[in-house]
């Protein structure tokens, strides 16, 4: 479904990513880990085709196609989906308008019919009580004055209203009670299928008892220096990145 | 450049939508302004005796004045000889229904995207076509005339309600308030003129289209609006000019009159031709909109959506005259490649507890500028006025300008004025975070731009609000459509 290949990325000038491989077969988990500033989001970000970033080499291809031919709408329309880090807040634009407008495009993509209103606000029901999403948060702005868990939980809904072919969550657990961190993952979960894929950037292991990955990497100075099955994460949790740091010559 | 940047100047050089213009038989007269025109033009309208004193009287005191200089804007000289004072549709039709109605006008409302028709049946909406200065059409007159309101041309107006139009005209703008207005006083053709009797309501939203069709021809359109006591009315009055190379000037002046507890919402969705991309051509827009809260508790709400001219000079004002009256202005306004616009308000608080809000959303882009100018001046006697200003500038781009003026004067301490301004920038991250959602960076602008400004969209009637949405998108939309 996904595969990297040698990817080298800078900005500014300043190298972030120093040769990424990567892997991602359909239906497949996979984690990836890392100290601060290892460069997680990046890759992210560049997967998701966020500008500001020089490709210096490297290719990647989605579901067989040349990912950098794709403008970002493309690349969502498609099926890649990014749950932000930081979810940004649009005033004055009200939820329901935003998601109907990212869903219809979707929709328009695949050639069916957009959805009515009325369809719609069925489907926003049917996908809010699967996140448990208060009616009171799809009534306000994109993101205006949500507290910072349910800016991701937000993520996961729009995720639960897209159903898309390859999920990139950058740290969607982070700020969540132990609660949402549980709606969230079933949230993932319920997605899970054969055909659909998943990426979770994250920090704890917690995250990954509910959302149980085929392989973790571990992210470091801009590559993936050790990759392994779901026992690394526990690893790490026990013994930190110092070892990695020092395996790698830091 | 970056690629947003490049769309943003994609999305935001798009050409004018509504650039084309009607073929109707059109009665000019001679070119140039001397007091033998304003003869002509008041025996042409057969107009009561008092109009030719009030004319006249313009004239003169325009005569003595300048063009105001004051204003954040380029002014090309205007020859006003080189102007003709008057057109008119050579047979003056007044229809019954829309068959009889000249099909090609039918088909620029149209392309508008105002079907007359679909207005009049689902929106409830009398509408007074103004096809340059004479009206052509008005609807829902009888349902109207029941209430006992008086909604007609202005030329019908000075025939049928002399008095009336004498009682009030230039009660809020008098004839020698500043060079413009002078002007239309003097010259003004047409216009509309509604009367609200006492105690009634408006059963629907009053609404105008203004536009301006004959070549070279000044439009010096008037509105009289009175509310009598405790009455109320939505006015709406929207524009869309035919692209044009030649400038063209609009000084219109609109008076509002409201009495002991009348409530007037005047709304506007102002999209004359801006000129092509590179500046040529363009409506001069200088407008005179005043309102006057005469009596106790009454209230005037202005509302505008500004996209259109090349230059634009407005400052829809009230003055809070009696007690606890209320003024409002929410504004927005647009400006793309080289418009240039200085538009504001005025609120001048008289009595006592008056109170204004000004809420004013500027979005510049291209090379545009765009300043709001406000003054907000609380008289002696005013005892605890309170104003509350709120003033945004969104920039697209960094070629272009927003400016802030407000002005504010307080004559006494019981009175509370307070001011907020914020400058933003368009938001990469914004429409990064639409574009995931596979919403388009074109469609994510018009999306956030309406946001920005849905304080103000929110207090349109509902329908002009979605026209006014629509308008906002097209104005910042580039080679797409
Ligand atoms: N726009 C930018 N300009 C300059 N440097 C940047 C920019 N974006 C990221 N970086 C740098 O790139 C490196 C990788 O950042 P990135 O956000 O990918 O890290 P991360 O692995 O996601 O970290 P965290 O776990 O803290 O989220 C960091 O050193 C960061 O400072
Ligand atoms: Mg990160």
């Amino acid at each position: 479904m996904l595969s990297i290949k040698n990817l080298c990325v800078s900005i500014e000038g300043k190298e972030i990513l120093t040769g990424i491989n990567l892997e991602v077969r359909p239906g497949e988990v996979h984690a990836i880990m890392g100290p601060n500033g290892s460069g997680k989001s990046t890759l992210a970000n560049v997967l998701a085709g966020r500008e500001g970033y020089e490709i210096t080499s490297g290719e990647i291809t989605f579901e067989g196609e040349d990912l950098f031919e794709l403008s970002p709408e493309e690349r969502a329309r498609k099926g890649i989906f990014l749950s932000f880090q930081y979810p940004v807040e649009i005033p004055g634009v009200p939820m329901v308008t935003f998601l109907k407008t990212s869903v219809n495009e979707h929709r328009k993509f695949k050639g069916e019919k957009p959805l009515t209103a009325g369809e719609f606000l069925k489907l926003m029901r049917e996908k809010k009580q699967m996140v448990e999403m208060d009616t009171e948060l799809t009534n306000r702005s994109v993101n205006e004055g949500f507290s910072g868990g349910e800016k991701k939980k937000n993520e996961i809904f729009q995720m639960a209203l897209l159903e898309p072919r390859l999920s990139i969550l950058d740290e969607t657990d982070s700020g969540l009670d132990i609660d949402a961190l549980k709606i969230v993952a079933n949230g993932v979960n319920a997605l899970k299928s054969p055909g659909r894929s998943t990426i979770v950037i994250t920090h704890y292991q917690r995250l990954l008892d509910y959302i149980i990955p085929d392989h973790v990497h571990v992210l470091y100075k801009g590559k993936i220096v050790k990759s392994a099955g779901r026992e690394l994460a526990l690893e790490l949790e026990e013994k930190g990145y110092e070892w990695i740091k020092q395996e790698n010559g830091n | 450049m970056k690629d947003q940047d490049k769309v943003l100047k994609e999305v935001t050089q798009g050409e004018y939508k509504y650039g084309f213009y009607t073929d109707i038989e059109t009665d000019i007269i001679a070119k140039g302004l001397n007091e033998t025109v304003i003869r002509t033009i008041w025996e042409k309208k057969k107009e009561p005796e008092f109009m030719l004193e009030f004319r006249l009287n313009a004239y003169r005191k325009w005569l003595k004045m300048k063009m105001p200089d004051w204003a954040y804007l380029k002014i090309p000289a205007i020859d006003f000889q080189e102007i003709s004072y008057y057109a008119a549709p050579r047979k003056k039709p007044k229809y019954e229904s829309l068959d009889e109605v000249d099909p090609e006008l039918i088909d620029t409302f149209n392309k508008l995207g105002i079907p007359l028709e679909e207005q009049m049946h689902l929106a409830g909406v009398a509408v007074d076509a103004v096809m340059d200065s004479v009206s052509v059409k008005t609807t829902f007159k009888e349902t109207l005339a029941e209430k006992g309101i008086i909604f007609c041309s202005f030329s019908e107006a000075l025939q049928e309600h002399p008095d009336l139009v004498r009682k009030y005209l230039s009660m809020a703008v008098p004839v020698g308030d500043n060079y413009f207005a002078a002007l239309n006083s003097a010259v003004f053709s047409d216009g509309s003129f509604c009367y609200i009797p006492r105690g009634v309501r408006c059963p629907m939203e009053l609404s105008t289209y203004f536009r301006i069709n004959a070549a070279n021809t000044g439009q010096f359109e008037r509105t009289l609006i009175i509310a009598d006591e405790g009455s109320y009315v939505s006015y709406l009055e929207g524009c869309t000019a035919p692209m044009r190379d030649e400038n063209q000037l609009h000084a219109a002046v609109v008076e509002i009159i409201a009495l002991g507890h009348a409530e007037v919402k005047y709304s506007t969705v102002q999209n004359w031709y801006p000129g092509d991309k590179n500046g040529k051509g363009g409506i001069y827009n200088f407008v005179t909109k005043r309102g006057i809260c005469r009596g106790k508790s009454s209230k005037i709400s202005w509302t505008q959506v500004e996209t259109g001219s090349a230059i634009t000079w407005k400052y829809p004002s009230c003055i809070l005259l009696g007690d606890n009256s209320v003024g409002e202005f929410y504004s927005v306004a647009l400006t793309n490649n080289h418009q240039q616009a200085d538009t504001g308000t005025k609120m001048i608080h008289i009595g006592r507890n008056t109170k204004s809000t000004i809420v004013s959303k500027g979005i510049s882009a291209g090379v545009s500028n765009n300043s709001y100018r406000g003054l907000v001046k609380v008289m002696p006697r005013a005892l605890n006025a309170r104003n509350f200003s709120q003033c945004d500038s969104l920039l697209m781009g960094d070629r272009c300008g927003a400016h802030t003026f407000p002005y504010i004067e307080v004559g006494n301490k019981s009175s509370v004025v307070e001011h907020e301004a914020t400058t933003s920038k368009i938001g990469e991250d914004q429409i990064f975070y639409c574009n995931q959602r596979g919403i388009s960076t074109e469609d994510a602008i018009g999306m956030i731009v309406n946001g920005y400004a849905r304080e103000v969209l929110n207090k349109l009637p509902m329908e002009f609000a979605v026209e006014a949405q629509k308008l906002l998108a097209i104005s910042l939309e580039g080679s797409v459509g």
